[in-house]
């Protein structure tokens, strides 16, 4: 998706500029700062909204010592990636925010924003959503009386998604249009209304009045305020201007298919302290998603799609089995049930290449994986060696003397020597768990798949921000850690 | 009811054009103005007076380059020097006015072209069928016969808005079907202005993000297909600008350029608080001819582009 490719590309050459020094010192990553804003300027986030950022990661930076941590660079880029996911979602968990429809029928949503913004479609889009997604029976009227043919438009894309447009009538002014929609809903029994504005300067005082009324009069549950997000130093003023006069709930950005600089969906929030609820991504009418916060610093970062994968891991993971996992970690134990049991959480979240595809620095690491022979067949190759074994067996591998080896393999079609590694491997990790016993914290772990036992890849640079402990470890793995 | 703006041409009181597009602008340079006139109480040009300088001018969509540039310059004239806001303020304009003049150029009809043709075309939302109908009133108040062909077959409703216009205007509307093929209704109305000795074309199309390339080959096809019936034409390829749009302007510009072969731009919505200083960074980068802006929604806030009145009222000298 090309969304914030412009962007993404300019913080992440930055960011290989640090990643390849050994050590940082302080005007490394003043220099780096600074270029981190002029990446953030090009991409049209609003100025105060960059020199906040700048000025909270760079104290940030020099708070947490970032000089004289082992990997500055990663340090520096974790504390980007927080503070990009604090700036889309502002206190909030990180997570998609929708519509406030928990309110007695019809819940009036009302779009307002400038012209050209995409107001009209937008409206279409959402209704359509509504409509399909969640069973509401929407009803869209547009109270848009000064573009020619306005009306027509919001009718014939009420056609083309199959929703209801309230009847025009000519001449009507748009505080009586939102009454007779007002009534229609109710009296039709439709869950949502939805009101089209017409679009405007936020400079005309006599329009934002006219918002105002409509507002006051159909006491909206939503007022979304639509951005085209190549709006350049403006959207701010823009955001500040409707916060301010007509009051939102909440922002649509249109056009996030764009060239992918998307600034605005930055400045946003910062600007109006209310969540940016949908993004539009394509001129179809349902080119519409949610806006994931958390996903969107990942991808402005480069970072692949991480939070999507911990989602897919928690999906996937049974919270019971982890914490009796960690439990038996914590004591030092780990059998080679505790092995499978790992596979098998492993191909729950998508087998080894799945798990790659959401990872940062995917192509490098998919050659590393052909070239390790450690791939999907390779996991069901080693659990059915642990398939093999009798529940003695799996509990305590000691038992497993040569002629145990030969039924094994025999057993799971494969090599005594293939059972050699997995018992190896097994022995490595369980080393690793006593280790970390002993040293009582997770730090140990890392070692636990990389370069291993298993002969496996090395497994990719901990550059995920928050995502990943320093070290070498899968991910999902660590989430068995945290749990 | 759809409001009839062009009526209320007549009961505009007529002001000069400077005083308009002064007015137009003044929102667009308050911030500016206030910026540079915050800046300068200091009286004294050092490293933070510039960095505020160069951030002043960051917020009005110069972008980074352009401002760095005109700081440096400033940097090297009157470093260290004293400095009033209003010095700061004309050599501002004089870099912006340097940079913008060799780039006007209004868009005329040349009559020989029997008709001349102008596609107009841009991004989504930035007002070009509004254009167009600013453009087809010029015209029309300038005694040229007008046809506007409604070549936005994509949006719901594009074509009822430009025969609306049309209406309005008393100009012949050349319309399709929806989803119609626009580059075939451009030939169909280059060939019925021929007949009937019209002499503008105006070609509405519908607005495409740079960035799809289908749509932006189907561009180049309504090129070439104007081609066939006359080899000179489009005569003109104008790309409408909308004034809030911020550095993706510049890549608009780059990427129509060199598809739709753009001549020239407009740029529209400048009577919103958006400073337009994108026109001078995209003037500083690909020196594409500006031939007019919007600075309000009557149907004459279309104005020929002047450089130096667009560089005083950006920077906001009286």
């Amino acid at each position: 998706m090309a969304m914030f490719e412009s962007l993404s590309e300019r913080l992440g050459s930055v960011f290989d500029k640090l990643r390849k020094r050994g050590a940082l010192n302080e005007s490394d990553v003043a220099e780096a700062m600074r270029e981190v804003r002029v990446a953030l300027l090009e991409a049209d986030v609003a100025l105060p909204v960059v020199k906040d950022f700048v000025a909270t990661v760079s104290a940030q930076a020099i708070g947490q010592n970032v000089v004289k941590s082992i990997s500055p660079g990663q340090m520096v880029i974790k504390i980007v990636h927080d503070a990009l996911v604090e700036l889309l979602s502002d206190g909030g968990d990180g997570e998609a925010e929708g519509l406030n429809l928990s309110v007695e029928p019809p819940a009036v949503i009302m779009m307002v924003g400038l012209q050209g913004s995409g107001k009209t479609t937008t409206t279409a889009k959402i209704a359509k959503r509504l409509q399909a997604t969640e069973r509401k029976k929407v009803l869209m009227a547009s109270l848009d009386v000064q573009r020619p043919a306005a009306q027509e438009q919001l009718k014939i894309l009420g056609e083309q998604v199959s929703v209801a447009t309230l009847p025009i009538i000519a001449g009507q002014q748009p505080v009586d249009i939102a009454k007779r929609a007002l009534q229609a809903a109710e009296l039709q029994g439709f869950d949502v209304l939805m009101l089209d504005t017409a679009g405007r300067l936020h400079v005309d005082n006599a329009l934002m009045s006219e918002l105002q009324a409509v507002r006051s009069f159909a006491e909206p549950a939503d007022v979304l305020l639509v951005v085209d997000s190549l709006t350049g130093q403006d959207a701010v003023n823009v955001a500040e201007q409707f916060s301010r006069q007509v009051g939102i709930t909440g922002t649509v950005l249109t056009r996030m298919d764009g060239d992918g600089r998307g600034g605005a969906a930055l400045s946003m929030r910062a600007v109006t302290k209310q969540p940016i609820k949908f993004i539009g991504v394509g001129e179809k009418l349902d080119a519409l998603e949610l806006f994931h916060p958390a996903r969107v610093a990942g991808r402005i970062l480069g970072m692949g799609d991480v939070v999507s994968l911990v989602e897919k891991a928690a999906e996937a993971v049974e919270i019971e089995e982890v914490e009796k996992l960690q439990k038996r970690m914590e004591k030092g134990q780990f059998d080679l049930n505790d092995l499978k049991s790992q596979f098998t959480q492993m191909k729950r979240m998508g087998g080894m290449k799945g798990l790659m595809g959401m990872m940062p620095g995917m192509g490098k690491m998919q050659k590393a994986m052909d070239g390790s022979g450690i791939d999907d067949k390779a996991i069901n190759r080693m659990e059915a060696i642990i398939l093999s074994m009798t529940p003695k067996e799996r509990s305590k591998p000691d038992l497993i003397n040569a002629k145990r080896k030969i039924r094994i393999a025999k057993g799971s079609g494969t090599t005594v020597q293939e059972v050699n590694k997995i018992l190896k491997m097994h022995l490595d990790m369980a080393g690793m768990m006593k280790k970390l016993k002993k040293m009582g914290g997770l730090g140990a772990l890392a070692g636990m798949f990389g370069g291993g036992g298993a002969g496996g890849p090395p497994m990719p640079p901990p550059n995920m921000g928050g995502m990943m402990p320093p070290g070498n470890m899968p991910p999902g793995f660590n989430k068995f850690g945290r749990r | 009811m759809i409001d009839d703006s062009l009526d209320d041409v007549s009961i505009t009181p007529k002001r000069g054009f400077f005083a308009r597009l002064k007015d137009g602008l003044s929102r667009s340079t308050g911030k500016l103005t206030q910026s540079i006139t915050g800046i300068f109480t200091k009286s004294k040009l050092d490293a933070a007076t510039l960095e505020e300088l160069e951030e002043a001018l960051v917020s009005s969509d110069l972008g980074v380059r352009v401002a760095a540039d005109i700081c440096a310059k400033l940097k090297k004239d009157r470093y260290d020097k004293t400095i009033s806001a209003d010095d700061v303020r004309q050599v501002l304009a004089d870099h912006v006015r340097a940079i913008l003049t060799p780039l006007e150029k209004p868009l005329v009809v040349n009559r020989t072209h029997h008709p001349h043709v102008i596609l107009v075309v841009g991004v989504n939302g930035v007002g070009k069928t509004t254009t167009i109908a600013k453009f087809a009133k010029h015209y029309r108040d300038s005694g040229h016969s007008v046809l506007l062909a409604a070549g936005d077959t994509f949006r719901a409703a594009a074509v009822e808005q430009l025969s609306v216009w049309g209406a309005r205007l008393g100009c012949a509307v050349m319309t399709t079907k929806v989803g119609g093929d626009a580059a075939g209704l451009a030939y169909s109305a280059i060939e019925k202005a021929r007949a009937d000795g019209i002499d503008v074309v105006l070609v509405d199309t519908a607005g495409r993000l740079q960035n799809k390339s289908g749509l932006m080959d189907e561009l180049s096809k309504i090129r070439r297909v104007i081609g066939k019936i006359d080899a000179t034409a489009p005569h003109d390829c104008v790309l409408v600008l909308d004034a809030t749009t911020g550095q993706n302007a510049l890549n608009q510009i780059e990427v129509f350029r060199a598809i739709a072969g753009v001549t020239g731009l407009v740029m529209t919505k400048l009577d919103g608080t958006a400073r337009g200083g994108i026109l001078v960074a995209a003037a500083d980068k690909y020196a594409v001819p500006i031939h007019a802006i919007g600075i309000g929604e009557q149907s004459d806030d279309l104005r020929p582009f002047v450089a130096e009145d667009f560089a005083k009222a950006l920077v906001g000298i009286e």
